[in-house]
């Protein structure tokens, strides 16, 4: 079967939610991700989201992290600060799904803007939950478009920490848990290395070469850990289209 | 108007409530996030009355805070992330103003913004979190040293503590309080008494609310005390928190509100087009904002097809099958 990038992005990054893990889950891939990952390799995980929905029956797909679809059918209807306290609870294993405009090879992200903060060339609509979850979680998958441009040596805004400078840098700021785990974009799957912190390339997908890679990647990766993604089966795509978004509003 | 004795005193129209408790140079917090519950209706009125130099404390505003700033009724911004759904990933207004730096703006993140509503909803000076160490939303400071010696403006971003309490090095960040002049919600019910009750999330409403000085209501119904006091548990302020009570069905419209109607992706649409546009966006406040006499002009002008389209089912709280592209 044929399948889009938004699909194998949604199925690559689904394959790391483990069973029992609490999400925190955005829009977009995130809730594709997310929703796929509690359908076919996680039924134990729970979905929740930073408005205070938490598990949310999720019969249709929503469009915002506010969207009345995540207050339907949940175990519990609460607030920001409730829910930034499950982010946080050291008695969860939590894991953040969240996009963002750049990333560097620790994985720290930048949501907020390009160019000089206070006279931007371009704005983004800021943090949101995203700094809280990335400093509260107890791990981060990023999606990001693989683009030079978007995998840069230097972030324009450091909204949400990673692996901060590498090492144990994160830990030195204070943060006792977490960082980024993995980085899923539209070309393959991205880690970090346990010591260094420096972001490796894990997968490619079927049909992208390793130098394409390279070639959109704004600073080195070793990429001698690669190996080939396995591509969506049938019963993953049917999952995807017809339980999990079956409006066809992310999957196309 | 006046068939509820006991708020007799707090029920008033969009009108009076703007007039009597916002003034130019007023601190406000909004309820409601992204697509839901914004208080639209009592916005549209701070835009008819052109408010101005608005300082407004935000976590995740959407709707509501792109028809502020479009309006040129903001001068000032706290704010944690403005955006509003699919319909507009960065809310439009908003980033122009950003770009052609025509406000004053500082972040923070959501957590934070609701950490420091509920410090002044404590009544405390500042609160501790864990959140943000080491990015820039704590690092970047956005507003002047200028802006810091207004009122209203805390002195410093954010302070840094070691842990008082732990002999290891651990690093605590300290975040002022806010505590607006007022804060405007819209609720799904109000009762008679003026207790409030906000059905599916509440955001950080309840500490936006507590934290202000004045609170503006806006509500689908006002119910009798027998009904709001049957199910206290479901209630979500009690009545002395509560200023001003302004009865409007549809009250959020084009955001949702849990129960009782959807997101109205029609006019999300419509909106971004208009405001990608300079004048096309001052023809949108002119037709939808300034020339309205009535919010029951208003939503003649939705129209009754639309409303019952957006209409939420009443057991899953949205309108199912809605056609959300």
């Amino acid at each position: 079967m044929r399948y889009s990038d938004n699909e194998m992005m949604a199925l690559a990054a689904g394959r790391l939610i483990a069973d029992g893990d609490i999400v925190f889950a955005g829009t977009g891939l995130s809730i594709l991700a997310a929703t796929a990952a509690k359908h076919i390799y996680a039924p134990k995980a729970v979905i929740f989201f930073e408005t205070g929905g938490i598990d949310p029956a999720l019969l249709e797909i929503p469009m915002a992290v506010a969207d009345l679809r995540v207050m339907s059918g949940t175990c519990l209807n609460a607030g920001l600060i409730e829910a930034f306290s499950i982010a946080g609870h050291r008695k969860l294993h939590t894991i953040a799904l969240l996009g963002a405009a750049q990333i560097d090879r620790y994985g720290n992200l930048n949501t907020t803007s390009i160019g000089d903060y206070h006279r931007p060339k371009m704005r983004f609509p800021g943090s949101g939950g995203a700094a809280d979850a990335a400093s509260l979680a107890s791990g981060v998958i990023a999606f990001m478009k693989h683009e030079k441009k978007r995998f840069v040596e230097k972030l324009d805004y450091l909204t949400s920490v990673g692996w901060y400078r590498g090492g144990d840098t994160r830990q030195q700021l204070g943060l006792k848990r977490g960082g980024t785990i993995a980085v899923v974009t539209n070309l393959g799957v991205m880690k970090f290395d346990t010591a260094t912190k420096v972001m490796y390339l894990a997968e490619y997908y079927p049909g992208v070469s390793v130098d394409r890679i390279i070639g959109n990647t704004g600073f080195p990766i070793d990429v001698s850990k690669a190996l080939e993604a396995v591509p969506p089966c049938d019963n993953e795509l049917h999952i995807l289209r017809e339980v999990v978004d079956p409006q066809r509003l992310l999957t196309g | 108007m006046n068939s509820y004795p006991e708020i007799a005193d707090k029920l008033m129209s969009l009108e009076e409530a703007v007039r009597r408790f916002i003034k130019d140079g007023s601190q406000i917090a909004l309820g409601g996030f992204t697509v839901t519950r914004n208080p639209m209706a009592l916005v549209y009125e701070i835009v008819r009355q052109r408010a101005r130099d608005i300082h407004l404390v935000c976590h995740s505003n959407g709707q509501a805070l792109d028809v502020l700033i479009g309006a040129g009724c903001v001068k000032r911004l706290e704010i944690a992330y403005g955006g509003n759904g699919r319909y507009a990933p960065t809310c439009i207004r908003f980033k122009k103003a950003i770009e052609r730096n025509e406000i004053e703006f500082e972040d923070y993140s959501n957590y934070q913004m609701s950490l420091r509503f509920l410090a002044g909803a404590l009544s405390m000076p500042f609160i501790p979190t864990k959140s943000g160490l080491g990015s820039d939303v704590l690092n970047e400071e956005g507003f002047s040293r200028e802006v810091r010696n207004e009122p209203k403006v805390a002195n410093k971003k954010y302070a840094l503590i070691q842990n008082p309490f732990s002999v290891e090095e651990d690093d605590v960040v300290l975040l002022p309080a806010l505590t607006p002049d007022v804060t405007i919600l819209h609720a799904q019910y109000v009762g008679e008494d003026a207790t409030v009750r906000i059905k599916g999330l509440t955001f950080a409403d309840v500490e936006q609310a507590k934290a202000a000085d004045v609170v503006i209501v806006t509500c689908e119904e006002i119910v009798p005390r027998s009904f709001i006091r049957l199910d206290p548990d479901q209630n979500t302020l009690p009545p002395f928190f509560v200023d001003a009570v302004v009865k409007v069905p549809y009250g959020a419209h084009p955001t949702g509100c849990y129960g009782f109607y959807d997101y109205d992706p029609k006019h999300l649409n419509l909106y971004k087009k208009a405001a990608e546009d300079d004048k096309l966006f001052q023809e949108y406040l002119d037709e939808w904002v300034y020339s309205i006499k009535s919010h029951e002009e208003y939503l003649e002008k939705v129209g009754k097809d639309m409303l019952l389209t957006i209409k939420a089912d009443p057991t899953l709280g949205y309108a199912p099958g809605l056609d959300r592209k």
